[in-house]
């Protein structure tokens, strides 16, 4: 599956998203400035994104632990997810984030 | 001693240790193995570093020989192993400067005055120092300190202001209760109409706004206005992207905590993408005397894990004992089988 990412400068980059990983672990990796910094325990707020063009209605509803864990992040909107909740899947082949910013 | 010109009195040791999450309370460990003493800064009020304030009960699992332990059990364990060498904590304080001395040590100071002389510098400062979460709106550095605040010192500061908080957590709502009754006026600003703050500080708030006492909105803040550092006015905006203004002369943004160098960066230190680079077979940074360890480092291969933190702070200690104490031999020893190392630790 491919993601679509974004970042703060409003780069696009095309990213190969592994089965079963985080879509965080797949920015990180490749190189994007997220921050991440509790490494994916819904911890801190810090690998905050925006679902664009329609994705985030197709993702599994957050969990509340994510959505108080929202509430620690900054400019969030309706399209907020944490990228180390949202696991790559072939369902979400070229699902579109953007970095939210920090 | 070289003299100062500073009224505080440096407190002498032989190390100053950076951080106290696992890496650094594990440093004391080993430091104290070789008969040296420590003190620890750390900007947060308790010992873990992430550990306890990120994720206290979260279990890890990558502990040797702990199957299962949490950030909070895993500090309280290290708390305990590192007591029998009483090591001195200065909690609350920020490192913010460093400086050679004549003498060849070291003086760390702190943002609250503390000064620390030393032989060795051990930074373990992980991801840097915890500091609040700055929201990104334009121009707001302008404002911190004067109108803009992450952190109520004083609550008489905001006697008769107009007072803007932004949050939905426990610190936004414990200051909405406590600050309503002496504010002009009050406004909580949340992304939605939920918080992740103690249900009975909610139902307090909400009661207030029945009241009338205070305002609330579902919004964020767009822009801030304002001259010279003093605010005015604010711009909100809804999630139905309606902007509009409310005049306000204090912003207090509550958005927990997130991880800065800091003021490491001016220690002259070399660094490399905000990363210490050391030798790996001392742990030392570039500059001689100043050590670093866990995830504040690289080197090839480098992981941020608990465990390299531990291993990376028994061969700085190691490398230290030489420059704190040049004229003794080093015998390195097992705590299995060594009565002075049991000694040390109280158990014979």
């Amino acid at each position: 599956m491919k993601i679509i990412a974004k970042d703060r400068e409003g780069k696009t980059v095309e990213i190969e998203g592994r089965d079963g990983w985080t879509i965080m672990e797949m920015l990180r990796d490749a190189g994007l400035p997220i921050t991440a910094e509790c490494g994916g325990a819904c911890a801190c707020a810090t690998c905050h994104v925006y679902i664009e063009d329609g994705w985030y209605e197709k993702l599994s509803a957050p969990s509340d632990g994510e959505v108080d864990m929202l509430d620690m992040a900054l400019a969030v909107q309706p399209n907020s997810r944490l990228s180390c909740q949202l696991t790559c899947s072939e369902e979400l082949d070229g699902i579109k984030v953007t970095l939210a910013p920090e | 001693m070289t003299q100062s010109n500073e009224v505080a009195t440096p407190v002498e040791t032989d190390v100053a240790i950076i951080g106290a999450g696992p890496a650094g309370l594990f440093s004391v460990f080993e430091l104290g193995l070789l008969d040296l003493k420590a003190h620890l800064v750390d900007i947060l009020d308790r010992p873990g570093g992430q550990c306890t304030e990120l994720y206290p009960e979260k279990p890890i699992y990558d502990i040797p020989a702990l199957p299962i332990v949490t950030g909070q059990e895993l500090t309280e364990r290290l708390m305990e192993q590192i007591k029998p060498f009483s090591p001195t904590f200065h909690f609350n304080e920020m490192a913010t400067a460093l400086e050679r001395l004549d003498d060849g040590r070291w003086k760390l100071s702190t943002d609250v005055g503390t000064q620390i002389v030393a032989r060795v510098i051990v930074i373990a400062a992980g991801g840097g120092s915890f500091m609040p979460k700055r929201p990104p709106v334009p121009g707001i550095e302008a404002y911190e300190g004067t109108s803009v605040h992450y952190a109520v010192r004083k609550m008489e500061t905001f006697r008769g202001k107009n007072i803007l908080i932004a949050g939905g957590g426990d610190s936004a709502l414990d200051w909405t209760l406590n600050l309503a009754p002496i504010a002009k006026s009050l406004t909580l600003v949340h992304h939605r109409d939920g918080f992740r703050a103690a249900q009975h500080s909610v139902n307090q708030m909400r009661e207030l706004v029945e009241q009338k006492k205070i305002n609330f909105h579902v919004a964020s803040v767009k822009a801030l206005h304002g001259e010279g550092g003093q605010l005015s006015g604010v711009t909100l905006s809804g999630h139905d992207k309606k902007e509009w203004q409310l005049e306000a002369d204090a912003l207090l943004p509550f958005f927990g905590l997130t991880m800065k160098l800091g003021p490491i960066a001016e220690f002259g230190i070399n660094l490399h993408e905000n990363l210490i680079p050391v030798d790996t077979t001392r742990f030392e940074s570039e500059t001689p005397g100043i050590f670093a360890i866990g995830d504040i480092i690289t080197y090839p291969g480098k992981l941020k894990l608990i465990l390299s933190g531990f291993h990376e702070a028994a061969l700085m200690a190691q490398a230290a004992f030489h420059i704190c104490r040049p004229n003794e031999k080093l015998r390195f020893q097992y705590t299995t089988s060594s009565s002075s190392l049991q000694k040390k630790l109280g158990v014979s």
